[in-house]
């Protein structure tokens, strides 16, 4: 069991949601989160001043999968998240020590999907 | 003779229909896009008031209501607002002072252009815009406006009723907006992905100024702070209350929940509707009006769009389009004398007549206003181009337009 964390651009989400669909994973939790890789900030505008943010907007995807699932969610998150610039985002991979399912109490590989 | 009771309406009225573009359409279509677009939205309607009240004292007003060339278009001969002072005009009003006039109809030049971006909301390029917007006003609004108001305009002459601007503003918008939509073409992911509202209270809050303002809009029409302005005044709110109460009752029965996004749209339909007929049908009418366009307009964009797959973004085509063509014929049924002496009788009331002349002015504005549209997309087009780069379209007009971005995350 693995717990696959990918921080993405806003804008590649649906295509990232698409692509995992289309190899059958259908679970994940998205949130919205501020961070910065070596892309830096976007400038905006505001009356005449340009102003650098150092945190740009990001999309955060938890998704639990079990083993065989692992390389087919990282290439449809790499392939759906990938513009070829700076700032396209991570993805981490992290053992996972179990699962429950909090409705039925059943724990394990089983939960997960 | 200027009447003071007058000229304090319509400069009250001036003012209510400028609040219809900025807040009450920025707001309505703001909260209708993604996040990512609300500031590009917004600032649509907000530039295209500086812009058309600029046109419009320059050459707008003259070519709209200027001297009659062959009951076409008016001439340059008021260039600046050259020759039009404070001396009522008695072929517009004879109370008013022809400058006030002359604001009044600006506030209508300013919207109509600014009702056409629901159409290609979300992807055009900022520069297209502002090029096309000039064009379409100059060229589309100006000439439609002096055949129907202008003294010596075509239809004018025939007799075609428009109280306060359904074929004018409401037709010639929409159907333009449809044009545009499709020569655009669909947003990126158009029925793949999810594109709800972001956010329904400015919606709400847009479409309830919209009410508002549409007092100065039907209730003003009537040029003068007088019984007139009454009727108007009570067939706008009448048929807005039927058409919003029609288009939730629909969407109970259709999909078993009432939405205040429906109510506020088949409203906004209802006011639409009632704008050529406002100073001309009796408050009853004003009711069946509002209903039978709550009707039409849901089949435009719940059943017809959907099937023709057309991205008429935020329903200008739908609402305006519609709405006004289908006011604009009602009109030609429910039109009485009796509120009006200056009017004419509908086919309800023994004159069917009057059904042919409206269709005429339909038609006439239907084809004009395509035909026109299109050929100025093209040449938008191939000057600056009318849409912008994919990549630019998904991460949003906000900041690829305009740099700025409405709402922070943290802070």
């Amino acid at each position: 069991m693995k717990l696959i964390i990918a921080i993405i651009q806003p804008h590649k989400l649906e295509d990232v949601l698409h692509r995992l669909d289309s190899v059958e994973i259908h679970l994940r939790t998205v949130s919205n989160v501020l961070g910065c890789g070596r892309q830096k900030g976007r400038t905006e505008i505001y009356r005449g001043r340009k102003e650098a943010g150092s945190l740009l907007k990001k999309v955060r995807l938890e998704i639990a999968v079990n083993e065989p699932f692992v390389r087919p969610a990282l290439d449809a998150i790499t392939l759906g998240a990938r513009s070829g610039t700076i700032g396209d985002g991570k993805i981490f991979i992290l053992p996972m020590e179990g699962c429950v399912r909090i409705r039925t109490g059943e724990e394990g590989e089983v939960a997960i999907g | 003779m200027i009447n003071s009771g007058d000229t304090a309406w319509i400069l009250m009225s001036t003012a209510l229909v400028m609040l219809m573009t900025a807040p009450g359409l920025a707001f309505f279509y703001g909260g209708l896009v993604r996040r990512k677009n609300v500031l590009a939205t917004m600032m649509q309607s907000f530039f295209v008031l500086c812009l058309i009240s600029i046109q419009w004292i320059l050459w707008g007003y003259s070519l709209s209501f200027g001297p009659d060339q062959g009951h076409f278009i008016g001439s340059l001969a008021w260039f600046g607002l050259k020759g039009v002072g404070m001396a009522p005009n008695p072929d517009y009003s004879s109370t008013i002072p022809h400058l006030l006039f002359m604001a009044y109809q600006m506030m209508f030049a300013v919207i109509t252009p600014g009702l056409i971006t629901g159409a290609f909301a979300e992807r055009m390029k900022f520069s297209a815009y502002v090029l096309f917007t000039l064009l379409w006003a100059t060229l589309v609004y100006d000439p439609v406006c002096h055949w129907v108001w202008g003294a010596g305009g075509w239809l004018r002459n025939m007799g075609a009723l428009d109280f306060a601007g359904g074929t004018v503003v409401h037709v010639s918008s929409g159907i333009s907006a449809l044009v545009c939509a499709l020569v655009l073409g669909r947003r990126r992911g158009y029925g793949r992905d999810p594109m709800p509202p972001h956010n329904l209270p400015l919606t709400i809050l847009g479409a309830s100024l919209l009410w508002f303002g549409w007092f100065g809009f039907n209730a003003g029409s009537a040029l003068g702070s007088t019984e007139l302005a009454v009727w108007a005044f009570i067939a706008t709110n009448t048929a807005a209350a039927a058409a919003g109460l029609t288009w939730m009752f629909i969407e109970w029965k259709a999909t078993g929940k009432p939405t205040i996004l429906g109510g506020a749209t088949g409203a906004v339909a209802g006011l639409v509707a009632i704008t050529p007929g406002a100073g001309f049908v009796s408050p009853m009418s004003a009711i069946l009006i509002g209903a039978i366009v709550a009707f039409v307009c849901y089949a435009a964009v719940a059943v017809i769009k959907l099937k023709l797959a057309y991205d008429d973004s935020l329903d200008a085509f739908g609402v305006h389009g519609v709405g006004g063509t289908l006011g604009a014929l009602l009109v030609g049924l429910f039109a009485q004398k009796l509120i009006n002496p200056a009017g004419n009788n509908g086919l309800l009331f023994g004159n069917a007549a009057q059904l042919g002349v409206q269709a005429i002015g339909v038609a006439a504005t239907i084809v004009y206003s395509v035909v026109v549209t299109f050929i100025l997309l093209k040449a938008v087009d191939a000057i600056v181009g009318l849409r912008v780069p994919d990549e630019e379209e998904v991460v949003g007009l906000d900041i690829t337009q305009h740099e700025e971005s409405a709402y922070t995350l943290l802070d």
